[in-house]
């Protein structure tokens, strides 16, 4: 006899916050999650696809409201459904995707790190992705595919080399944010260099594409994004109580009876793998990896990591960067990488100043 | 500590089980020995209090029973096994450890602290169970913390965040418990009230404690089980003493 | 002992020995005029080489005797030789900033496009494009240090603030924060604006090719100021980099000797980025070398930083042909796998597809906007 059961458990029980906890009793299957999560995750849902409807119908020819679906669904005009299917979808998707992925990328690292300012855009991963993209791109004139595995190659790399350069009996946050500092400014003038290198046109357009930009995406790019976020996507849905324990410190999470080392790998790997897949998509979008957890575990008053909302954060951040990037001087398209940079810088220093008055850094 | 000595061999002449403990021990960091063919038996039911200078390698006997260092030689064993051949989410159900000086994540609730230790008995489609809720609920009444349960930890006094941290050990369901220096850094009434909590846990709940203290007042008066080492390495003595 | 004073006492013994391939005193002097010699023939390449190499014996005459008649000393006077100096002093302004970042920050990874200067420089010029309209280089020049000054200087404050001053951390995220903001605002303003653009990337491209020696005079003076500030500010940089705690017990003031480092290094950078554009990985590189050499005294560290800047000079061997407008990056692309051509580095801020657009290639999506 399967009994489903939903609790909404008010706070008479002091127990616990309000959850929502999901429960069948035959076959031993369940789950709990914490209420405002779920509120805060539903509202980003909306968000995003608001905005993603939003994306589709506002551009140099607007398409009314009325034909987004059925343009999006190819039963619409000639000129709309080609419009929508050919342009603004694929574009809108891989944004949305590139957000979802440098936001739960940041949370992963953020969370493993114990630190917001280890973010897999400060440290380095991303800069490491880029470079080894655009190498590919100039000297091998790779292909998609080969330009994502060579993204990924470069993020592992960055993240290796952050590692064993700030590896002293262990990595302290901040000795971390420091190497990997300056790993993005060395790989920065070994992208620019190889830049040198590219004829004009090349250069031109992977110039645009270093500051974050969604141009030019079409359904060959959704697709490379599509399946690593539907392989990743899971795996850190698996990895994330491991996460939670990890959390605690290693000693602790080791007498919980967690494997630290594997599970720390694996949750390492999958946030490179994320924010290199992003990355090889869409370029080093500026901040998102940092800002969209953050913003999330504000919204959440999260106690503990909040993987989903920061994915949506970032997704819904990325899309309303897009939007105001094509609209802000229309018809020039500024790089969402622009937009998240100028909001993500001051959000940065708020971070800093932060940090500076709790005393944590150092 | 120092040269062989077999603790076990006094406590033979008692006869309490012992689930938990140690054959010929050499424990080290890189090349510095801390520990020296020790061979140890933790009492079963009973509290035991590891006492030293500073250095003398106590942390890591810890440690080392708590599967978290591996020994150089020797064996650590658990029930009869060796410990470094049981999985360790099995160990984690039997033996509970509370390091030095933890942190919680910035913002994390007591609830949710605790709720915490219930992973060894969690797998990934059975995240919430209802032994989960009542071991969570039992831990949370025996430490007192039910009125706290929505605070951050990093909140809470330092007396308070320490019972919170046994909560989480509490709500793993081991029947023996380890902590290392819980006492440090308190003032001194948190940390008779650290000290009575886990007194009241070995006396009317049966818990095998076994800590790491600094103070020999404090050790001799919760202790039923002393295990000494001076700092110049010489025989570790064994010390029985009833409060 | 208190721990600090055994610190400090282990500290001294440091200095005395502080390392590197060379040791003594005798091997140092040596050393560095082992590195003035490179210089020269550096110097000698670069003048003699390019896409026309000089005879030897010609040039030396042009040099030695101020002839600007004569082909070789046309090509000598007018073009390679303002190029050879500017490149000298570009070089070691670098280098030396370069090592008193990496001292400042106590952070090996320093580089001074950290503090933000190459940012800051890039905005200003932009600025002074697209609102005032300027197109005189001698002015950008004015504009480009004073924005690599303002920069690094609200970069340093911002990471002084708060309880312990200026720490790496600090520094480096705020400068990242900085420098991120700086270029998107650029971007925003070339991507709007084409005739900005068009301008801009002249400037841009970093190279040694183009400017005349009228640049260098500009920015000589505050050149030759850093590098006084930083070579008086070696002292206390040994100090610093023991810790401030232990620095405050040597009696060294902190806040005041970084303050000073920090001030040469932004008139140091200011000046090579405004004469020659952003120029990156010198700065990062070359203070290594040096250490290697000469060990961890900053007094040594920039006595030779002035040598390894002559790779900098043939760099720019590749002339541009007579009367043809320099080829962006075209020039340093040819360099083959030279490491050298790594200094042209142009700034990070992107071209837009705009002027790609006049004439792409067939086939070619266009780009830039949505359809």
């Amino acid at each position: 006899m399967t009994q489903l059961l939903v609790d909404a458990l008010e706070s008479d029980r002091p127990v616990r916050r309000t959850a929502f906890v999901v429960r069948l009793n035959r076959p031993g299957v369940s789950a709990r999650f914490d209420r405002r999560s779920v509120l805060v995750s539903l509202g980003l849902l909306v968000v995003i696809v608001a905005a993603l409807v939003a994306g589709v119908s506002i551009g140099v020819f607007p398409i009314p409201l009325s034909d987004v679906v059925p343009g999006i669904l190819g039963v619409g005009s000639d000129d709309a459904t080609f419009i929508v299917q050919n342009l603004r979808l694929p574009r809108a998707l891989t944004g949305l995707m590139v957000g979802a992925a440098f936001g739960l990328s940041g949370a992963i690292f953020q969370t493993l790190a114990r630190n917001p300012l280890a973010s897999p855009d400060i440290i380095g991963v991303t800069a490491g992705a880029s470079l080894a993209a655009v190498a590919a791109i100039v000297l091998a004139g790779a292909s998609t595919g080969a330009i994502a595995g060579a993204a990924f190659a470069g993020g592992l790399g960055a993240t290796l080399a952050v590692y064993a350069l700030a590896y002293r009996r262990g990595v302290t946050g901040y000795r971390m944010v420091l190497v990997g500092v300056g790993l993005t400014a060395v790989g920065s003038s070994l992208t620019s260099w190889l830049l040198t290198k590219a004829n004009l046109y090349d250069a031109q357009e992977a110039a645009i594409w270093l500051t974050g930009s969604l141009n030019n995406q079409g359904w060959e790019h959704v697709v490379p994004v599509g399946l690593a976020l539907a392989v990743l996507i899971p795996a850190t849905a698996l990895l994330a109580p491991h996460l939670r324990c990890l959390q605690l410190g290693d000693d602790t999470a080791h007498g919980l009876g967690v494997k630290v080392e594997t599970y720390r790998l694996s949750l390492l790997a999958a946030g490179v793998a994320l924010a290199s897949m992003a990355t090889a998509s869409a370029g080093p979008v500026a901040f998102v990896a940092l800002i969209g957890p953050q913003i999330a575990k504000r919204l959440c008053r999260a106690s503990g990591i909040a993987l989903v909302p920061a994915a949506l954060t970032g997704a819904a951040l990325v899309l309303i960067a897009d939007l105001i990037g094509r609209q802000l001087f229309a018809p020039t398209t500024l790089p969402v990488g622009v937009i998240t940079a100028v909001v993500g810088a001051p959000f940065l220093l708020w971070l800093l100043a932060q940090a500076n008055r709790s005393g944590r850094e150092g | 500590m120092g040269t062989a000595t077999t603790i076990g061999v006094a406590l033979a002449a008692q006869k309490p089980d012992s689930a938990l403990g140690g054959d010929r021990l050499y424990l080290a960091y890189e090349a510095r020995e801390v520990v020296h063919d020790l061979t140890i038996r933790i009492p079963t039911g009973r509290i035991t209090v590891i006492v030293g200078a500073n250095a003398c390698g106590k942390s890591t006997l810890l440690r080392a029973l708590a599967r978290l260092l591996k020994p150089r030689s020797g064996t650590v064993y658990l029930d009869g096994t060796d410990i470094h051949r049981l999985p360790t989410k099995e160990i984690a159900t039997k033996v509970g450890i509370l390091p030095q000086s933890p942190t919680a994540p910035e913002g994390l609730t007591v609830a949710d602290l605790v709720a915490r230790g219930r992973y060894p008995h969690q797998r990934w489609f059975q995240q919430w169970s209802r032994e989960d809720e009542a071991a969570v609920d039992e831990a949370m009444r025996l430490t007192r913390l039910e009125a706290l349960a929505g605070r951050p930890v990093d909140e809470l006094s330092g007396g308070q965040r320490q019972r919170a941290w046994i909560a989480m050990a509490l709500a793993q369901g081991t029947s023996t418990l380890l902590l290392d220096e819980p006492t440090t850094y308190l003032d001194m009434a948190h940390q008779v009230e650290v000290l009575d909590l886990l007194a009241d846990l070995n006396t009317r709940r049966g818990r095998t404690v076994v800590l790491v203290l600094h103070d020999l007042n404090q050790a001799c008066r919760y202790a039923h089980h002393l295990v000494a080492s001076p700092r110049d390495a010489s025989r570790p003595r064994v010390l029985r003493a009833r409060s | 002992m208190s721990p600090t004073a055994e610190r400090v006492r282990r500290a001294a013994t440091v200095r005395r020995e502080s390392g590197g391939l060379l040791r003594t005193p005798a091997a140092r002097y040596g050393g560095l005029l082992v590195a003035v010699a490179v210089l020269l023939v550096a110097v000698l390449a670069s003048l003699l080489l390019g896409s026309r190499t000089l005879p030897i014996g010609d040039t030396l005459n042009a040099l030695l005797h101020g002839d600007r008649g004569s082909t070789t000393g046309l090509i000598v006077w007018g073009l390679r030789w303002p190029r050879t100096l500017i490149g000298i002093f570009v070089g070691s302004a670098l280098g030396a900033s370069g090592a008193l970042m990496q001292g400042v920050t106590r952070n090996p990874l320093a580089d001074p496009g950290i503090l933000g200067v190459n940012a800051g420089a890039a905005f200003a010029v932009v600025l002074a494009i697209y609102v005032f309209g300027i197109t005189t280089l001698s002015i950008y020049v004015g504009f480009a240090f004073v924005g690599a000054a303002v920069a690094s200087v609200v970069v340093y404050a911002l990471g002084a603030m708060g309880r312990d001053g200026a720490s790496p951390v600090k520094l480096a995220l705020a400068g990242t924060a900085v420098s991120a903001l700086l270029v998107a605002l650029t971007s925003a303003i070339l991507l709007v604006d084409l005739a900005t653009l068009d301008r801009y990337r002249f400037w841009v491209v970093g190279s040694l090719a183009g400017r005349d020696l009228g640049v260098l005079w500009q920015v000589l003076p505050f050149l030759g100021a850093g590098l006084l500030v930083g070579f008086a500010s070696a002292r206390s940089l040994n100090v610093l980099g023991l810790g401030d705690d232990v620095a405050k017990a040597l009696g060294a003031k902190v806040g005041t000797a970084r303050l000073v480092s920090a001030l040469a290094v932004v008139l140091l950078t200011g000046s090579a980025v405004a004469a020659a554009g952003p120029i990156g990985f010198v700065g990062l590189t070359i203070p290594h070398v040096a250490r290697a050499l000469v060990g961890t005294d900053y007094r040594w560290i920039h006595g030779v930083l002035r040598a390894p800047r002559a790779d900098v000079a043939p760099g720019s061997r590749h002339d541009r042909p007579a009367g043809g407008p320099a080829r962006r990056g075209a020039g340093r692309g040819g360099d083959g796998g030279d490491w050298r051509a790594v200094l042209h580095r142009p700034d990070p801020t992107p071209a837009t597809g705009r002027a790609v657009r006049a004439r792409p290639p067939a086939g070619a999506t266009p780009h830039g906007g949505t359809a």
